[in-house]
C-alpha cells in the first residue's frame, strides 16, 4: 500500500479498528509451500494461501470436495488428509461458518467499492486483479 | 488391468526420468494411449483404433446431459486447442491442450485420468469410455 501522511494514517487506523483488523494482516500472506496443495488445489483457480481462511472453513471445504461449489474436486483419501493437514496447520483467522474467502468480512469490506468489470469473472480469481497473488502479495492492485 | 497398470508404471517412470525431453514425453503419451487401447478392446471387441475426427467431435460438442454452462470441452479449453483456455466459472487461464503448443500434455497417466473423471461428467453427464479418451488424446496429439 502507498505510504500515507500521519493524519490520514491516524484516520485510517481509526476506521480499520472498527473492522476485524484482518485486512492489514492479509496484505502479505505466506505463500503456499506444500507441493500437493499447489498442484491439486491450483488447477481450476489459484491455490489459495492457507492464511486466507480459518481452519474450520478449510475442514469443511476438504469434507465436501465431491460437490465443491458445483464442481467435482474429489481426490484420493490420502491426498485429502495430506492437504487438510497443511491447510489447517497454517490457517488464518476469520469466520469458520463461511466457506468462501470472498464472503469473509474483511474481504467484503476491502472489496466493497470494487467492481469485477471485465477484469475478472469472479472475485475468486484473485490473480486477475492482484498480479502477485500467487506469491501471497495483495498490497497493490 | 495388468497391461494398464504396467503401462502407467512405464509412463510414471519416464516422467520421473524427466518429461522435459520431447522424446520421453512422446513415449509417456504413447504408453497412456496403449493402455487406453487395451481397455477399449476389452470394452468393445469390435474396437479397431482411435480416431481424431471422433476426438474432435467430442472436444467441440455441443453435448447435452452435463452442466448447462459447460456443453463442450471447448467451453474451458477453447475451440482452438493451440491457444490458452479459460475456466468457465473461475476465469483461471488453462494452458493449451494441443500437444503442438504444449508438449507436456497427456504425459502423466494419473493426472490425465483424474481430469477425465471430472471433466467428462461435467460436460456429458457421464464418464468417458476408454475409446473416447483415446480419441480425444489422438485428436489433440495430431492437431498441428
Ligand atoms: C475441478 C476444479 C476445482 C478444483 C480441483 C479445486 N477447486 Fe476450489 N473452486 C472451484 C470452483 C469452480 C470454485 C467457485 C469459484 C467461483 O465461485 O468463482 C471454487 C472455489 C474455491 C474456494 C472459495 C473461493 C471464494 O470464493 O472465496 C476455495 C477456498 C477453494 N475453492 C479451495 C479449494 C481447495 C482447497 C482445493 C484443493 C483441495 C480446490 N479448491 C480445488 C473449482 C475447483
Ligand atoms: C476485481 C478485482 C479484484 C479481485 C478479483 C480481487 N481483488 Fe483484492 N483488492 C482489489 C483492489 C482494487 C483492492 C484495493 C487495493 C489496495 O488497497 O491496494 C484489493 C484489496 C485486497 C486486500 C487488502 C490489501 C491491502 O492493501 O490491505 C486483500 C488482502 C485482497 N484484496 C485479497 C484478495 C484475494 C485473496 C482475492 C481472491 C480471493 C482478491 N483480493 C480478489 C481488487 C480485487
Ligand atoms: C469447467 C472447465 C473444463 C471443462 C468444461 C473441461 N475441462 Fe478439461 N481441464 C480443465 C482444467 C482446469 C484442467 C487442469 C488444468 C490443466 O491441465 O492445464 C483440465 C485438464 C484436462 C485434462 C488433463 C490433461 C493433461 O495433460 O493432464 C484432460 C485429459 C481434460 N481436461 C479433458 C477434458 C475433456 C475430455 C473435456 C470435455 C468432455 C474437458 N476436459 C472439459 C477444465 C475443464
Amino acid at each position: 500500500m502507498i505510504r500515507i501522511p500521519a493524519l490520514t494514517a491516524a484516520a485510517a487506523v481509526l476506521c480499520l479498528s472498527a473492522l476485524p483488523g484482518l485486512a492489514n494482516e492479509m496484505e502479505r500472506v505466506p505463500p503456499v509451500t506444500h507441493p500437493a496443495t499447489q498442484k491439486e488445489c491450483g488447477e481450476c483457480h489459484m491455490a489459495f494461501q492457507p492464511g486466507l481462511l480459518p481452519a474450520q472453513s478449510w475442514n469443511r471445504i476438504m469434507d465436501g470436495l465431491a460437490d465443491h461449489f458445483g464442481d467435482n474436486a474429489s481426490l484420493p483419501a490420502d491426498a485429502v488428509a495430506d492437504i487438510r493437514a497443511y491447510l489447517t496447520a497454517n490457517a488464518g483467522r476469520g469466520d469458520g461458518t463461511l466457506l468462501r474467502i470472498t464472503e469473509q468480512r474483511w474481504f467484503v469490506h476491502e472489496h466493497r467499492k470494487r467492481h469485477l468489470g471485465n477484469r475478472a469473472k469472479s472475485f475468486a480469481d484473485c490473480q486477475a486483479c492482484h498480479q502477485d497473488a500467487a506469491r501471497g502479495l495483495y498490497e497493490d492492485d | 488391468m495388468k497391461r494398464l497398470s504396467s503401462a502407467c508404471a512405464a509412463a510414471a517412470l519416464l516422467l520421473t526420468a524427466g518429461a522435459a525431453l520431447p522424446a520421453r514425453a512422446d513415449a509417456a503419451r504413447d504408453a497412456i494411449l496403449t493402455a487406453y487401447a487395451a481397455e477399449a478392446q476389452r470394452e468393445d471387441s469390435g474396437f479397431t483404433g482411435f480416431d481424431a475426427a471422433r476426438g474432435r467431435a467430442l472436444y467441440m460438442g455441443p453435448h447435452t446431459g452435463g452442466k448447462a454452462e459447460t456443453p463442450a470441452c471447448a467451453t474451458c479449453h477453447t475451440p482452438d486447442p493451440t491457444r490458452s483456455g479459460q475456466h468457465q466459472k473461475t476465469g483461471r487461464s488453462i494452458d493449451p491442450m494441443a500437444v503442438s503448443a504444449n508438449p507436456a500434455r497427456f504425459t502423466n497417466a494419473t493426472d490425465v485420468e483424474k481430469r477425465f473423471s471430472r471433466d467428462c461428467p461435467a460436460v456429458l453427464g457421464r464418464a468417458c469410455t476408454a475409446r473416447e479418451k483415446g480419441d480425444f488424446i489422438t485428436y489433440l496429439t495430431g492437431k498441428p
